[in-house]
């Protein structure tokens, strides 16, 4: 079998199961897994940037929240119903990125990094400037009436499901698609070598843009269908912590692998929910994972596995 | 009060914000300075600086300024202690490489802070001053009987915010000091200078910057110290410093030390100026928009003349 | 006909005069050798030549069209390739994605493979198209380098000191190699090696102190009075 075929039955796979666990899974788990294939899209959304070009950035919350609140405040304040109001937090994360883009993509490395920290932090900020209408910390609940997609009810665990794990699969389709165009290959070099890629006759900076704009929108697309699915948009969505949180889950998982959000996703998740039945400090977990990993294994479970075993994992 | 009353009210409470917010931010800057590196941890040890001097100041019990001296000195001590051991036991290991360094000391800060909850608790918990005897202050005006002053309700400061702002100076012309006159000092610019050229020279590399790392996290800490019988001691106290000082870090010039604290007097006051004017969450906003345009637009910094 | 020409091109950092007023012409077709001593500002010509370094003052024309303000990456795609000085292949990346990418700028699809495999075979590196580039031989690296910059069908191609720690044998094997060349691009050759350059130059360039010290054919510029004083700094 041809490297391409593994690959595309490893992910193929993975949906097929993802799709079959919906009939088994006792209701607990179900809820989980539906939860987890959401926030794993938001960490493939984030790979993108991270993993394959190889940009750090501490801002991706900013585009969750402006998918989940451009979808919530929509419905919310202005009546939309869930179709256009989806497309709304979409588009609203793909300008927010790019705009975020066009700034900080004049810097490199470590002022990146605090430039998109500083940028989603206004982001956050706002959110609870404009308390009157978000509600700031406390969040507002989107109402079972108004998350009807379709005729179909999503506050429903079963349309719940179906509908994250078509996130999901989609996300993951498309960041398969992605790294075996060009774009993406060029993304991964960008990642390597940037000048040499320059120097090749690739505009550099408009790849990068590109590769922001398609994980924030990715990104954002997560955080409108997380408001939709489970009925409530928060500020604490926009804090830092969710911007630490996917790539704790992409580090865990497996950086520049097409299945390591998943993996990261799945395994921080559980990692928490266990631990937080323990001690209110479950937090504490995710600095000794970050610790750990940036000391043992850079490359992630993934990336390990990728480096031991199959060498064809894209 | 009228506005002149309470813009003098405001500048004083800046002049704290300041003093406190120079030395945490300082130590920021050296590390960054020396080692170029970013310690997201930084507003961890100031809020650890914080925790222990309460549980040092319960310990002594006995006169107020008895349990407060020892902290004083107990809490820098045993912050830059297990400041230098991280950075031997992490940051060492993975060379100090920029980005991962983040990544760790992410990693460190939710350590750090998850700890005290489990061990400290989420209960904010006062340190009493050594002294605090309240200063009324007068305020001049032009009346109808020509010039008169007199003492506006409200108007006040107390004896101890003042000696914050006289330690912060003081330790301030002492980090100056041991800087450009002490043998540390010059090994510190040395290896800021150039690392492999440090290296070469038979510069203790590595044992420099566990102590820097340790100067760094030990000034956070003894800022922490003296602003905590303002402020309670509580393990999420560390945030705002560590944004204020980023902000500072930037706005002065990433690694230049004089840069640090000029910036770090001008957001204080303005700081305490601008919160009389708008709320404190847009002023916050202002800020961080300000620290992401300069990055981008003058990454020297506002008071840099080039670059880092 | 003339490829490219600079005037007056000058570039200072600092107050530090790297490049002063260079006037510069390459007739498309030739094979030009820059030569000079180290620090006589080879590769900084180069970098404002391609684009990587803006120069402080002057013009750079490439097939009869103003470049100056172009950024780098539009000039290659105008037909120029340059390859670096130091070994700047993608280390992680295998042999051929390597030399894909610099293909991918020109062409899609099956093409992009053919075409690697041809300019691999070139520099005789096929054999070696699947290892990670990190791991192939200093020699084998610089080959690859060439392979990237070839296989871009430049019009004008720039090799940055591309023999510098080669062995003699691959030595051999790059003379020939770039004659071969020389009937489809022209060539700009940074070169140490004066067996190289007389071997395979048909006009050399020599720079020093950042100026133009001297250009003639390689038997001139050997007998040159005035480059001989700049090498042996007997002048």
């Amino acid at each position: 079998m041809s490297a391409t075929a593994k690959s595309l039955t490893l992910h193929l796979g993975l949906l097929a199961v993802l799709f079959a666990l919906q009939f088994v899974l006792p209701a607990y788990h179900h809820g989980n897994l539906a939860r987890i294939m959401v926030l794993a899209s938001y960490a493939v959304g984030y790979n993108i940037l991270f993993g394959y070009t190889g940009l750090l950035s501490l801002g991706h919350a900013l585009f969750f929240a402006a998918g989940m609140y451009g979808m919530g405040l929509t419905i919310q304040h202005a009546g939309f119903t869930p179709a256009p109001a989806l497309i709304v937090g979409i588009l609203a994360g793909a300008v927010v990125a790019a705009a975020l883009a066009l700034l900080a993509l004049r810097t490199t490395g470590v002022a990146f990094l605090i430039v998109t920290l500083m940028f989603a932090q206004a982001g956050y900020l706002t959110i609870l400037y404009f308390g009157e209408y978000t509600r700031g910390d406390e969040g507002f609940v989107i109402q079972a009436f108004d998350r009807m997609l379709w005729g179909i009810d999503l506050s429903n665990p079963e349309n719940r499901y179906f509908a994250a794990w078509g996130l999901f699969a989609v996300c993951l389709l498309l960041c398969l698609r992605l790294v075996r165009a060009p774009f993406g290959k060029t993304l991964v070099a960008i990642r390597e070598n940037e000048e040499r890629v320059r120097m090749l006759g690739y505009n550099t900076f408009a790849h990068k843009l590109g590769a922001m704009v398609i994980s924030g929108t990715i990104s954002a697309a997560a955080g409108a269908f997380y408001g939709l699915l489970f009925g409530y948009a928060g500020a604490s969505f926009a804090s830092v912590q969710y911007s630490i949180f996917p790539l704790l889950w992409v580090l865990l998982g497996g950086a520049g692998t097409v299945l390591g959000p998943f993996v990261g996703t799945l395994f921080m998740f559980y990692l928490i929910d266990l631990s937080s039945g323990v001690t209110t400090a479950y937090l504490l977990i995710v600095g000794v994972a970050l610790v750990l990993l940036t000391l043992f294994a850079p490359q992630g479970l993934t990336g390990e596995l990728r480096r031991r075993v199959w060498r064809w994992l894209p | 009060m009228e506005l002149g009353p309470y813009i003098l009210l405001a500048s004083l409470e800046g002049a704290v914000t300041a003093a406190v917010l120079a030395l945490t931010a300082v130590g920021l800057s050296l590390v960054f300075g020396v080692m170029r590196v970013v310690n997201i941890a930084h507003g961890e040890f100031f809020m650890l600086g914080a925790v222990i001097a309460w549980f040092v100041a319960q310990t002594v019990g006995g006169h107020p300024a008895l349990g407060f001296v020892a902290a004083l000195v107990i809490a820098p001590l045993v912050v830059g202690a297990i400041a230098a051991a991280a950075d031997m036991t992490i940051l060492k290991r993975i060379d100090y490489d920029p980005e991962r360094t983040i990544v760790a000391t992410i990693g460190l800060l939710y350590i750090i802070q998850q700890l005290t909850l489990m061990t400290y608790g989420p209960e904010a918990r006062p340190v009493e001053a050594p002294f605090n005897q309240r200063l009324a202050l007068p305020w001049f005006e032009w009346g109808e009987e020509g010039f008169e002053f007199y003492f506006p309700w409200g108007l006040s400061t107390t004896t101890y915010k003042l000696a914050v702002i006289g330690a912060a100076g003081v330790v301030l012309v002492g980090v100056w000091l041991m800087m450009a006159r002490t043998r540390i000092g010059l090994l510190m610019r040395a290896t800021q200078a150039d690392r492999d050229m440090a290296l070469a020279f038979g510069i203790p590399v590595e044992r420099v910057y566990a102590l820097v790392f340790g100067i760094g996290a030990a000034l956070a800490a003894l800022a922490a110290v003296l602003i905590v019988p303002i402020q309670q001691a509580h393990y999420l106290m560390g945030a705002d410093p560590l944004l204020l000082s980023f902000i500072v870090v930037i706005i002065g010039g990433l690694g230049s030390l004089p840069g640090t604290v000029v910036a770090a007097i001008f957001i204080g006051l303005s700081d305490g100026i601008i919160s009389v004017f708008f709320s404190p969450t847009l002023a916050k906003i202002l800020a961080t928009l300000l620290v992401g345009l300069v990055l981008v637009f003058r990454p020297q910094g506002l008071f840099g003349t080039r670059a880092a | 006909m003339t490829l490219l020409s600079t005037r007056g091109l000058s570039k200072h950092f600092d107050g530090l005069k790297a490049v002063t007023d260079v006037d510069f012409d390459l007739e498309e077709g030739e094979v030009r050798a820059l030569i000079g001593p180290n620090g006589a500002g080879k590769t900084t010509l180069v970098g404002m030549i391609c684009g990587r370094i803006p120069p402080s003052s002057g013009t750079v024309q490439f097939d009869n069209a103003d470049i100056t303000a172009l950024p780098a990456h539009k000039r290659i795609l105008r037909g120029m390739a340059y390859t670096f000085q130091i070994t700047s292949v993608f280390a992680r990346l295998p042999a051929a994605e390597n030399v894909a990418l610099a293909a991918r700028r020109r062409l899609q699809g099956e093409a992009v493979d053919e075409a690697v495999d041809d300019a691999l075979n070139r520099v005789g590196l096929l054999d070696r198209r699947d290892e990670e580039a990190g791991n192939l031989s200093y020699g084998h690296q610089r080959l690859l380098e060439i392979a990237m910059g070839l296989v871009q069908r430049p019009r004008l191609l720039i090799l940055d000191e591309p023999t510098q720690g080669l062995a003699d044998s691959e030595i051999d094997a790059f003379k020939a190699l770039i004659r071969e060349l020389s009937a489809e691009a022209t060539i700009l050759l940074i070169e140490h090696n004066m067996s190289v350059v007389m071997e395979t130059a048909d006009r050399v360039t020599v720079l020093n102190f950042g100026e133009v010290l001297a250009e003639g054919t390689p038997q001139q510029i050997h007998e040159n009075d005035a480059v001989q004083a700049a090498y042996l700094g007997t002048g």
